[in-house]
């Protein structure tokens, strides 16, 4: 069972949390004026990297927030854990 | 004298493929030698007569999820779309054993897909009636039909997830997928393939927007076209000509218990409980659990969906208490939005696509190996993967399978 770091909580066993997948997907600004090629890009393309990958998990059986994780994919390793709406921090993986 | 040890062994029996060194050139070049990989190298040799063919693998050959899967082929999904080309495999699959003149083992003992809920029942009833109407041989069984099927299941109504019923498709089965890699290997090198393993693509080149050549660790091979058949690595490789893909690679897990007697006699699935259960026939129960939730590609999972799989398994399963857990492992499966594949042409000429067969693509192994073979050679969607499209995700035509798909294999 892996650990996670939640940013309020402090680390608690993986099964605490919900996966929300990649972070800082921004809802499109103007929705009426996107072209179906770019709502198929917001809806359905996701980044899938081979490495470290910035994303969402709420600590649903703890403090239920969301935060962002960056996590090397090829290892599962949390490199960082950082709250809603702070920028993603430099990582080396 | 003593003689050395291992010296009272038999020769070692003859290899079923060469290790050859890479051309500088090939027609066609496959990236990854797993089952799709391998499978369209043989129908591009034996229906098109297409042999300058390379298939290269960055491991062993059938390493990746072709040596991790559960086995379990069956063509019950719901839409036309998947009808078509699912059972096109199932029918290949009914002659596959002497079209390759190998053994496989392919055995039709059926399978079971568990109803727990109403609207389990209403969907299963439904998803039957499609499969009939498509000429795919479908029943609806009660309880006490599920039970005479698989007398271990348990149908009594006093447990959490009661058997309300199940779908059951008498000709679907399990093979031994190794011997399938193996079987199609050697006929393809029968027919000229070169098998090039511990060749990873690193790179690919494009000129005037057609693919060119591949880099790759055992250096640059030039190429006609390329077919990319890299399962949970297919977002990584397309990512190199710039090509974005909706595919997400997650961990699946799967275990085996030690060997028993013959106990069950069919394949059983249940999306509700998540576990899907087979006997192989050295005499492991065979077992599937959903993907881990995260993207992965450590070939690793976590430990409490082992759990949670095994709980699921012992209340639909009481027989199974005392059976030991012997090996857990996990594969990449490449998972895609409507959990229907991706199959076809792509904006860079000459490059072909493969991938997006998530947790499902053991089944489809010869009818995509015949399907994606004609699109390379005729640059053109066979009818059968003309629905399964990239372009899908941006006009909307998706091909929902989540209902026959989403946690069954
Ligand atoms: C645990 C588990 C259970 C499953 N159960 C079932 C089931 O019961 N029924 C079913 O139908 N399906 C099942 N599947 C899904 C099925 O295994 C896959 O959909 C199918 O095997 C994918 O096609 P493949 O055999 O070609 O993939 P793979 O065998 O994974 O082949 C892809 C190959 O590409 C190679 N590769 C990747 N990157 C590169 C590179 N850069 N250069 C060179 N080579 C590269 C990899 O090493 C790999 O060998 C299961 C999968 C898993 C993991
Ligand atoms: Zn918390």
């Amino acid at each position: 069972m892996q650990l996670i770091p939640c940013p309020w909580c402090g680390p608690r066993e993986e099964a605490e949390f919900h996966y929300g997948g990649q972070a800082h997907v921004a809802y499109p600004e103007d929705p009426s004026a996107l072209t179906d090629e770019e709502w198929a890009r917001y809806v359905f393309f996701r980044d899938n990297p081979s490495g470290p990958f910035a994303e969402r998990w709420s600590h649903n059986a703890g403090c239920r927030r969301w935060f962002n994780a960056v996590r090397d994919t090829r290892t599962h390793d949390l490199l960082a854990v950082y709250r809603v709406g702070e920028p993603m921090p430099e990582v080396t993986a | 004298m003593t003689s050395p040890p291992g010296a009272h062994l038999p020769e070692h029996p003859d290899f079923l493929w060469d290790n050859p060194e890479p051309k500088s050139s090939y027609d066609v070049v496959i990236v990854g030698g797993g089952g799709h990989g391998i499978a369209t190298a043989y129908y591009l040799a034996k229906v098109h007569g297409i042999t300058n063919v390379a298939v290269l693998e960055k491991g062993w050959l059938a390493g990746g999820n072709m040596a991790r899967n559960t086995t379990i082929i069956r063509s019950n999904y719901l839409w036309d779309e998947s009808s078509g080309i699912y059972e096109h495999s199932l029918k290949l699959w009914e002659g596959l054993e002497e079209d390759l003149g190998y053994p496989i083992l392919f055995d039709q003992r059926g399978v079971l897909n568990l109803a727990h809920s109403l609207q389990d029942v209403r969907d299963s009833v439904r998803r039957v009636n499609a499969n009939r109407l498509n000429g795919i041989d479908a029943e609806w069984v009660d309880p006490a039909g599920v039970k005479e099927i698989c007398p271990i299941v348990n149908t009594s109504p006093d447990v959490r997830y009661p058997v309300l019923g199940a779908t059951y498709q008498p000709r679907a089965g399990i093979a031994k997928h190794d011997y399938v890699a193996w079987g199609y290997a050697r006929a393809a090198h029968a027919m000229g393939v070169d098998l090039i393993q511990n060749c990873e693509v690193t790179g690919m080149e494009t000129s005037g927007g057609r693919i060119t050549a591949v880099e790759t660790s055992r250096g640059r091979i030039a190429a006609g076209k390329v077919a990319l058949c890299a399962a949970g690595h297919s977002s990584v490789l397309a990512e190199m000509v710039g090509l974005r893909l909706p595919l997400a690679s997650h961990p699946l897990q799967a275990l085996v218990s030690e060997l028993l007697e013959p106990v069950h006699p069919t394949v059983v699935m249940s999306n509700a409980v998540h576990v899907y259960v087979s006997q192989a026939h050295k005499g492991e129960l065979v077992m599937g659990a959903g993907i881990d939730s995260y993207n992965g590609y450590g070939q690793r999972g976590s430990f409490h969906i082992i759990e949670q799989q095994m709980s699921a398994a012992l209340e639909l399963f009481p027989v199974f208490a005392r059976a030991h857990l012997l090996r857990t492992w996990a594969g990449i499966v490449d998972v895609s939005p409507d959990a229907s594949p991706i199959v076809g042409l792509t904006p860079v000429g000459g490059l072909y696509l493969n991938c997006g067969w998530g947790t499902g693509g053991f089944k489809a192994t010869p009818g995509v190996g015949d399907c994606f073979a004609h699109t390379i050679a005729h640059d053109k969607p066979h009818p059968f993967n003309e629905p399964f499209t990239l372009e899908r995700f941006t006009t909307g035509a998706l091909v929902d399978e989540h209902g026959a798909a989403a946690v069954a294999h």
